[in-house]
């Protein structure tokens, strides 16, 4: 059954990209261990604004697991103590009454601190923008049952294809690499056929911007499979190597 | 001449589009270059207009509030997309799917509109295919289809339960990749907070820096809103947090009208709401009701002890269990509109039927499914909402039902377009669900993202061009026009007016307030009375808002209290003019229930003699009445009758 539990909160606050960052240390009563993480920092905030004070910014959108947006790394875990959830599908039924919680942002080189919790990770659009595409234009495209696809490798295709761009892979890589979410749109495209054509080119277009952006070396520690909120598979980087390998002997 | 004309184009139903597409004007590459577009938003309609008219080599610049593009709403449609194919041989047809449109609309959208959306909803799945968006198939390697409301056909093409998510991403791919063409240039984490005309015509925006603060300048040939509905006016809704109506408000006040406010629609399968701390509500797909059976007990005693918890469901007896709408609609059962599903819901709680804790909750069961299909099957289909159930309400819905309840879900109303998608601003668009058009008094599962993606992919590259044709004599403007630096000035002055209140109350606690009175008399029962009161409890709330409001910090850099304070100040605008046009429109259709209006039955009596007409609103000045406008709707192939999924 749902109580109401107490909380001390240390949140890592940022005002700005430039300047320095501290944390500061807030009391947080009477939280339903029904509400979701982010119901607990927006009690939060309406006592900071209660208070005059400027609310703690974190990002946040769709809260259903699905967008991608909310980050945050929770007590040293992105998105917290709880397997194959986003943040905002973190609820506080995983903490205990009196529990200190300690928020910061993702730290990686790649994604620079905006603001208190919020990150910069448009490097991820930059990576899709490089290469992660078809090259259709629109209409004038076969209809749709022309190619026949294996049910297997449509339902594979659709795994790779369920990662949220949330960062959480690089957040939890000591390297701070994107291979885990790289590989994931080069295995989806790779595997059916319409995304086959390109396959070789796209592989090497985003991995080399990928390098070119900061992001660093996979050493296969496999941080990223155990924190991935929508667990996507190593072997979708293995698949990647493949196709890169593969890539360079052409050349 | 009235200000309001559609201009659907002349000839049979079926040979309009064709008609208009092969009469259409056309821009030749090298003035499409000089042309720019400015496109908000890069939900469906957003993203897929940005790239196609990027591919076309017209000069877009899109924008979006987000950190990424890839994080629209649009990207939390569970469910499915529509389409005619008729893959599965069950006697679908492009005029099955426009008439169950336009009778899931309850006759109250346009025949032509509704016509050329069933027409290209082909084009759509075979688009999507050849982007790669990986749509579930059959052991045979083609495309599998279900069933949604309002359909004796399986015309829904899905992707898991994450159907939005894939062609959303398919639509972002394609945008990404005009971006590294350079024919789009994207701005995010950038708000619009005005729309600048030019003698008499949309030619661009101030945008807001939501970083740095910054207001900026940017000029369009022509500007598309693509910023989906206004939900969020009743503060729980399955929209996502930021999903606002603010572009809607600016484009009314300077002058488009807003059509049908009062048409939305709440969804019968949510999360039923667990506390005064709840911040928004979570979808459970309408593809559930494909195996997933609804009911309530059928003793009040029973539903008493379930509430009180002294009774599980698990331990009510199959002949004590009211499965209401296979009782009350045999031929369509769980697979009713969402309308009819939601009101039924609402009837059963009403009469003391209800489940959990606050009794606002009916079952939503698969155990008959489990059992015929084998859990396996079941996973494979709804794996994913399963577990977020799970997440959420900490029960396992393999084992015990699940508990939903309606929730505000989608506007069917939104600006007014003409069959051009153009508002009565020439050179300002709206797709998508920011318009009106297509779906009447009530959407049908699955044709959101239908509508999203036929706005962008495969009208606006026509109609946009048509208008743009004649704009290809219109230099590109320099943002020094007196018309931009009035409109940074008025956005400047506004901004510091709500800074300056420096009031007691928050953006949320006031925002909660203006929800609850939605909920409550503009929600799911309307009538006279409720709706009446509405309106002056909402003038309450303007006015403690614009004199009580606190928004901490300043207006330079990043503020996220004034960002809510802002579009809160809209929502209140919006709540307004949907309880105002709740009140006219005397009848029940769709969505829109006035509980005066009903049959011996309690289903949608409409009044087609009065109301057959879209309902268009013209903002007259922050001290008048809006103007109602009236388009006739003519239905010239379909027969209005009273729908019946009996």
């Amino acid at each position: 059954m749902e109580k109401l539990i107490n909380l001390t909160l240390k949140v890592w606050r940022q005002n700005g990209s430039k300047a320095k960052g501290r944390f500061e240390t807030y009391k947080v009563n009477n939280v339903s261990t029904g509400s979701s993480f982010l119901e607990m920092l927006d009690m939060l905030n309406e006592q900071l604004v209660n208070e005059d004070k400027v609310p703690v910014a974190f990002d946040h959108d769709c809260r259903e697991g699905i967008c991608g947006t909310c980050s945050l790394y929770i007590n040293g875990r992105p998105h917290g103590p709880d397997d194959d959830v986003t943040t905002c599908q973190l609820h506080m039924r995983k903490f205990t009454d009196g529990q200190t919680i300690t928020i910061e942002p993702w730290r990686s080189t790649a994604f620079p601190v905006i603001y208190d919790l919020m990150v910069d990770r448009r490097a991820f659009d930059k990576i899709i923008s490089a290469g992660g595409y078809v090259s259709v234009n629109t209409g004038g495209v076969p209809d749709a049952n022309a190619i026949p696809i294996a049910k297997a490798d449509a339902d594979e295709a659709m795994d790779s294809a369920s990662c949220i761009g949330c960062g959480a892979c690089v957040a939890a890589c000591k390297n701070g690499s994107a291979m885990l979410f790289v590989s994931a749109k080069v295995s989806q495209l790779a595997m059916l056929p319409q995304g086959r054509i390109e396959a070789s080119r796209r592989a090497k277009a985003m991995v080399a911007k990928m390098d070119e952006l900061g992001f660093g070396n996979c050493t296969n520690t496999g941080a990223c499979e155990v924190e991935c909120p929508k667990n996507i598979s190593l072997s979708n980087i293995a698949r990647l190597n493949r196709e890169f390998l593969y890539a360079k002997f052409q050349d | 001449m009235s200000k309001i004309n559609a201009r659907i184009p002349e000839g049979p139903l079926a040979q309009k589009w064709t008609n208009y597409k092969d009469h259409q004007k056309l821009v030749n590459p090298s003035n499409k270059r000089k042309l720019d577009v400015i496109i908000i938003g890069t939900g469906l309609a957003g993203a897929s207009a940005a790239a196609a008219l990027g591919e076309m080599g017209f000069n877009v610049k899109n924008f979006c509030i987000q950190d990424s593009p890839r994080r629209a709403h649009s990207i939390a449609a569970q469910g499915g997309i529509n389409a005619a194919k008729n893959y599965p041989n069950d006697g679908d047809s492009v005029f099955r799917l426009f008439y169950d449109t336009i009778k899931g609309g309850d006759y109250r959208s346009r025949e032509g509109n509704v016509h050329r959306l069933a027409e290209v909803s082909n084009s759509i799945i075979d688009q999507c295919v050849a982007q790669g968006v990986p749509f579930a198939r059959e052991y045979g390697g083609l495309l599998d289809n279900r069933s949604f409301g309002g359909a004796q056909v399986s015309r829904t093409f899905y992707a898991k339960g994450q159907t939005g998510q894939q062609l959303l991403l398919g639509a972002y791919q394609a945008l990404m990749r005009q971006v590294n063409l350079g024919t789009v240039t994207m701005y995010t984490r950038t708000e619009l907070v005005e729309i600048v005309l030019v003698d008499g015509k949309a030619h661009g925006i101030i945008s807001r820096d939501l970083v740095t603060g910054e207001l900026q300048r940017h000029f369009g040939h022509a500007v598309v809103l693509a910023t989906g509905g206004y939900g969020n006016a009743f503060f729980l809704s399955t929209n996502a947090m930021g999903s606002n109506g603010s572009a809607l408000v600016k484009a009314y006040q300077k002058g488009a009208m807003f059509a049908n406010p009062c048409m939305a629609q709440i969804h019968p399968t949510c999360i039923p709401v667990h506390g005064e701390s709840q911040s928004k509500l979570t979808l459970m797909s309408e593809s559930l009701r494909n195996d997933g059976r609804i009911w309530v007990p059928k003793k009040k005693e029973d539903a008493e002890a379930i509430r009180s918890g002294k009774l599980k469901a698990t331990q009510i007896a199959e002949e004590n269990r009211d499965y209401y709408l296979e009782r009350r609609y045999p031929a369509f059962g769980n697979l009713v509109p969402r309308d009819v599903a939601s009101r039924a819901a609402k009837e059963r709680c009403d009469a003391g039927y209800g489940v959990g804790a606050t009794g606002l909750a009916v079952y939503l069961d698969f155990k008959s499914s489990i059992e015929r299909l084998g859990q396996k099957t079941i996973e494979d289909r709804y794996g994913n909402l399963f577990q977020m159930y799970e997440k959420i309400v900490d029960e396992n819905p393999y084992e015990t039902p699940m508990m939903i309840y309606p929730a505000m879900h989608y506007t069917m109303g939104g600006i007014w377009v003409d069959y051009e998608l153009q508002t009565t601003i020439p050179g300002l668009f709206a797709a998508g669900e920011a318009n009106f058009s297509d779906h009447g008094a009530n959407r049908l599962g699955a044709s959101a993202l239908m509508q999203g993606l036929a706005d962008g992919y495969f009208v606006l590259p026509y109609t946009l061009q048509n208008y743009l044709a004649d704009e290809i004599h219109t230099k590109r403007m320099t943002t020094n026009e007196p018309e931009f630096v009035d409109a940074e000035r008025a956005v400047k002055e506004r901004f510091a007016q709500l800074m300056g209140i420096k009031g007691k109350r928050t953006v949320d606690s006031l925002h909660k307030e203006l929800g609850l009175v939605m909920w409550d008399f503009v929600g799911m029962g309307r009538n006279k009375k409720g709706l009446e009161d509405a309106i002056q409890k909402i003038a309450a709330i303007k006015k403690e808002f614009w004199t009580n409001v606190r928004i901490p910090g300043d207006q330079s850099g990043m503020n996220v209290e004034l960002e809510k304070a802002s579009r809160l100040a809209d929502f209140i605008e919006i709540g307004d003019l949907m309880a105002r046009d709740a009140l006219n429109r005397e009848e029940s259709c769709g969505g829109h229930f006035r509980e005066e209006y009903q049959t011996p039955e309690g289903e949608a009596l409409r009044q087609d003699d009065k109301f057959a007409y879209v309902s268009c609103w013209e903002y007259k000045g922050e001290k008048q009445e809006p103007e109602l406008h009236k388009e006739e709707l003519i239905y010239e192939t379909v027969k209005m009758v009273q729908r019946n999924y009996k």
